[in-house]
């Protein structure tokens, strides 16, 4: 973000796989980046303080909360939003929780999946109380929680190449839908 | 909730209109009839005045009318539409529709109102455009129309084997006349081929992948940012600020005083910083010191409520209805039970913050919002910064989060008056610590009741005095916080008083999801629970025998509101003791408990299965629900939205308490309010009884009676009566 030729500091974040180039001040969020200068909007805002873990983003792999982590801290790792999980939203996770139509409101789930991703690159057969653990940190004020237990569980199992076994939804609606807050997007 | 009464029924008419290139446009128009051209094409556009738009080349559009704030309904409405239209629901693109309520009748999420106002009228819609569909198809290849049958967006001739799509008879079917509104026939419950199935949520794709789509993901060429620091009491001003320094600050634009007014619904006083990012508007926040006159607001606390409302339940309060004989039926009682109940303040803390983006361009204004009442903003809007409505555009984006939070509209004119200064398009967005600070809360309430219960332990009669909050002159109870005459046991028991009293509070309060159920469910089926204890009965068998004989009970005492079918209600409560094996011997620190409840004309019954340790840890294991509203449109949805719906009340009822003091908000973000999280939830296991009734909402009826469960369960479990909440409050230890 260039910002009327304010001396700020720049910074090169290897982004979903691209190295994005920001100018921004030390102290700024990688949330923030993400959103403002990045305009990658999937990563959302809840708390500002670690708390809901709505802003979760992988950091080399580690699930991290994007609203207390420096920009300055994430400069020499590897990023990864919502937006770069899969090329066409095709993770386990992803179609798991299509398949159980986990969202309601929707706004906690990025978060959800990043810290259930984080969780299943590096434990495929995780236990309940594994699951409950590591998403302890992410907060559904909807109530989604069952499903996204189950949708978890169902991913896992797909990962290890089981066969599955879960009834989920008949279809999912609208797959012809341009969906976005942006109305030239859904003219487009 | 207060529903309006505008209803979108009897004036409701078709209309059936060419579009450019051969296709079909068709809706209800709902209320007065707009002007002829309203459903123009322009440059090959269409103003979206209707539901459903078929075009040549084979697209199918359904438009969805209400906001979606993860209710469903975005995904429900189009079903209904589908069902009768006859289209796969898959295939189909579903669009939000823009906010023109002459066009598509009130749009609002509110009320649980979506699928009760809409079901008739959306079937209507979808069958109209289906009937001129297959007369098209029966014109075109000169067979009877009774011999053609439509699904699956085609038509088809069962005898010659023919068959056309829907797009390719859009053109015909456009120049034929609409059938006469009255003799659409619509499909019985038992054909319904989509209605009842489980349909995933049209946003889903985008959910799952990060697509922008919410209010708060909002951006516009040329956006700029901006914070609002609003007066920490309601009715508080400013008097001061470093505004000079904060201008001076290198990433700030702009930063001013927005006078405000004194109605929280409305623009407030507070202070604006515009900057080139969130960051930096927060960061320049940090530096900003503003003086408050803080009026006469810095003198109420809870504290001071509490002891208020402990005066007043020991004196008699104002009779706000009186049936029978009561001080005969509490003089001639075996035992006579006295409690008084309370329960707090509670903030709705939606996941995404409040938030609007505004962009004022000469006298025009054009606002992205996450609201659960776009019209209401724009009138909002309208009045305060003195536009003509005609000029102002709301967008409706998804919602993260509604729970009533978003019936109001305050950010929505923030944002609009900080865009008339800014000449920018501009975001305004929320801290966690602003939204929970500056919220519509569910008000506190207080009531002091007593019981009698008879020789063969049958409630003989209920007195209760109720003590809530009330405006400056203490003459009626602030929003959401006035009780029903008609509410339960009133209706159910010859002998009855209710009286009130009220403390005069500035507190804003508002609607959250069920509002006045949500606390009185929890102190009437508890209470149920202290007088079946104290006649010696199960508290099962004491709530069928207060609900009596099956029959329909009228809204006596309003008028108003739906009527009671107390054998729906039996049905739900006999059901869900069934499905949770009732009666059931429990080893002490484990049990039971039951309630039902009434709201949204939904009946609802919940049994919830808890433990308490000896050290007083609290786990809930189950909770049952069986709930009647009619017939299920999304199955998936309804699902979802009674487990949203016990796990949201579970979580209030546990651990959320908002409090006050002097005149500020104590509680600001997850740290001090917390919500459950994944560990802490039971199973949650959803019944319907799919009755012959019309369909009725789910957004909220299923959240009431999961407080009494829960806390009835936990007196059944190791003999703690929880009558003040939430529950992490109370010790309980037992040994």
């Amino acid at each position: 973000m260039l910002v009327f030729g304010l001396d700020m500091p720049a910074y090169e974040l290897k982004v979903n796989g691209s190295v994005r180039k920001v100018d921004v001040p030390a102290d700024t969020p990688l949330l923030w980046v993400l959103r403002d200068a990045l305009d990658l909007v999937g990563t959302k805002f809840g708390c500002g303080m670690s708390q809901c873990g709505a802003c979760t983003v992988h950091l080399n792999g580690d699930a991290v909360r994007s609203c207390t982590t420096r920009v300055s801290a994430a400069v020499s790792g590897t990023i990864v939003t919502i937006e770069g999980l899969s090329p066409d939203g095709s993770h386990p996770l992803q179609r798991a929780w299509i398949k159980y139509d986990v969202p309601q409101c929707g706004y906690c789930q990025a978060g959800q999946i990043m810290t259930a991703a984080a969780l299943l690159a590096r434990n495929h057969k995780p236990t309940d109380t594994e699951i409950d653990e590591a998403l302890t940190g992410n907060i559904c004020r909807c109530g989604t929680y069952p499903r996204i237990r189950r949708a978890v569980r169902e991913a896992a199992a797909a990962m290890r190449g089981e066969k599955l076994t879960g009834t989920g939804v008949d279809v999912t609606a609208g797959l012809a839908s341009t969906t976005s807050c942006r109305q030239e997007e859904v003219r487009a | 909730m207060k529903t309006d009464s505008t209803h979108m029924d009897r004036r409701s008419f078709l209309r059936v209109t060419a579009l450019t290139g051969g296709g079909l446009l068709l809706g209800f128009s709902l209320g007065p009839r707009p002007g002829a051209d309203a459903a123009e094409t322009v440059g090959g556009m269409f103003t979206p005045n209707a539901f459903i738009r078929i075009t040549a080349d084979g697209r199918i559009t359904l438009l969805a009318k209400n906001p979606e704030c993860g209710q469903g309904v975005k995904t429900s409405l189009p079903m209904i539409l589908a069902e009768e239209l006859g289209v796969d629901i898959s295939v189909v693109s579903i669009e939000q529709a823009g906010v023109d309520e002459k066009v598509f009748g009130r749009q609002f999420a509110g009320g649980s109102r979506s699928t009760p106002d809409n079901f008739d009228v959306l079937r209507r819609a979808g069958a109209a455009a289906r009937i001129m569909l297959v007369q098209a198809a029966a014109e075109t290849w000169g067979v009877p129309v009774n011999e053609c049958e439509a699904g699956a967006g085609t038509v088809i001739h069962g005898a010659s084997k023919r068959s056309l799509r829907y797009g390719e008879l859009a053109g015909k079917a456009a120049k034929l006349s609409p059938p006469d509104e009255k003799s659409i026939p619509l499909k019985a419950t038992a054909d319904f081929k989509l209605l009842g199935t489980r349909v995933g949520g049209v946003d889903n794709p985008a959910i799952v992948t990060g697509r922008p789509l919410f209010g708060i993901d909002q951006n516009l060429p040329g956006m700029v940012y901006a914070v609002f620091e609003r007066c920490p009491v309601p009715g508080g001003k400013v008097k001061s600020s470093n505004l000079d320094r904060i201008k001076t600050l290198p990433s700030v634009l702009d930063a001013f005083v927005l006078e405000g007014g004194d109605d929280p619904t409305g623009l407030m006083p507070g202070v604006a910083i515009v900057a080139v990012s969130t960051w930096a508007a927060m960061s320049a926040r940090r530096q900003l010191q503003v003086t408050w006159d803080d009026g006469d607001m810095a003198a109420h606390s809870t504290t001071a409520y509490d002891e208020r409302a402990a005066e007043l339940g020991g004196k008699p309060g104002r009779e706000m209805r009186k049936d029978g004989d009561v001080d005969g039926a509490f003089a001639a009682a075996k035992a006579v039970v006295k409690s008084a109940y309370s329960y707090p303040f509670l903030s709705h803390a939606t996941l995404e913050p409040q938030n609007c983006t505004a962009h004022v361009r000469g006298d025009s204004v054009e606002i992205w919002a996450p609201t659960q009442t776009p019209g209401g903003g724009q009138d909002l809007v309208a009045k305060t910064l003195k536009i003509p409505k005609e000029k102002i555009t709301v967008h409706m984006t998804r919602i993260g989060g509604g729970f009533g939070r978003r019936l109001m509209n305050d950010y929505m004119v923030e944002a609009a008056a900080i865009a008339q200064r800014v000449k920018a398009p501009v975001k305004v967005t929320w801290t966690r610590e602003d939204d929970m600070r500056h919220d519509f809360y569910r008000p506190a309430g207080w009531h002091f009741i007593e019981g009698a219960v008879d020789a063969q332990g049958r409630i003989a009669g209920w007195k209760n005095h109720f003590v809530t909050l009330g405006n400056k002159e203490a003459v009626e109870p602030v929003r959401s916080a006035a009780l029903s005459t008609d509410e339960l046991p009133a209706r159910f028991l010859a002998n009855y008083r209710l009286e009130q009293s009220l403390i005069p509070t500035v507190v804003p309060t508002g609607f959250l999801r069920a509002p006045g159920s949500n606390a009185i469910a929890f102190v009437m089926q508890s209470f149920i629970d202290e007088l079946a204890h104290a006649g010696g009965r199960d508290p099962l068998a004491i709530r069928l025998e207060l609900l009596g004989e099956d029959r329909t009970i009228p809204p006596a005492a309003t008028g108003r509101g739906p009527a009671y079918d107390v054998a729906r209600m039996k049905g739900v409560v006999r059901r869900v003791a069934a499905s949770a094996n009732w009666g059931k011997k429990f080893e002490k620190g484990r049990g039971q408990g039951i309630a039902f409840h009434f709201s949204h004309s939904g009946y609802v019954a919940e049994v919830a299965e808890v433990s308490v340790a000896k050290d007083g840890t609290l786990v809930v294991h189950d909770v049952w629900c069986c709930a009647d509203v009619g017939p299920i449109i999304n199955r998936s949805g309804a699902e979802a939205q009674v487990e949203g719906s016990i796990i949201d009340g579970l979580s209030a009822t546990w651990r959320q308490e908002i409090t006050i003091d002097r005149g500020r908000t104590v509680q600001g973000n997850f740290n001090d309010y917390p919500l459950l999280r994944i560990a802490d939830i039971p199973r949650v296991h959803v019944d319907f009884i799919e009755s012959a009734n019309p369909p009725t909402g789910l957004g909220e009826p299923a959240l009431p009676p999961v407080a009494p469960a829960v806390c009835n369960a936990i007196f059944a479990a190791c003999g703690k009566r929880l009558r003040s909440l939430p529950v992490s409050k109370t010790d309980l230890r037992w040994s």
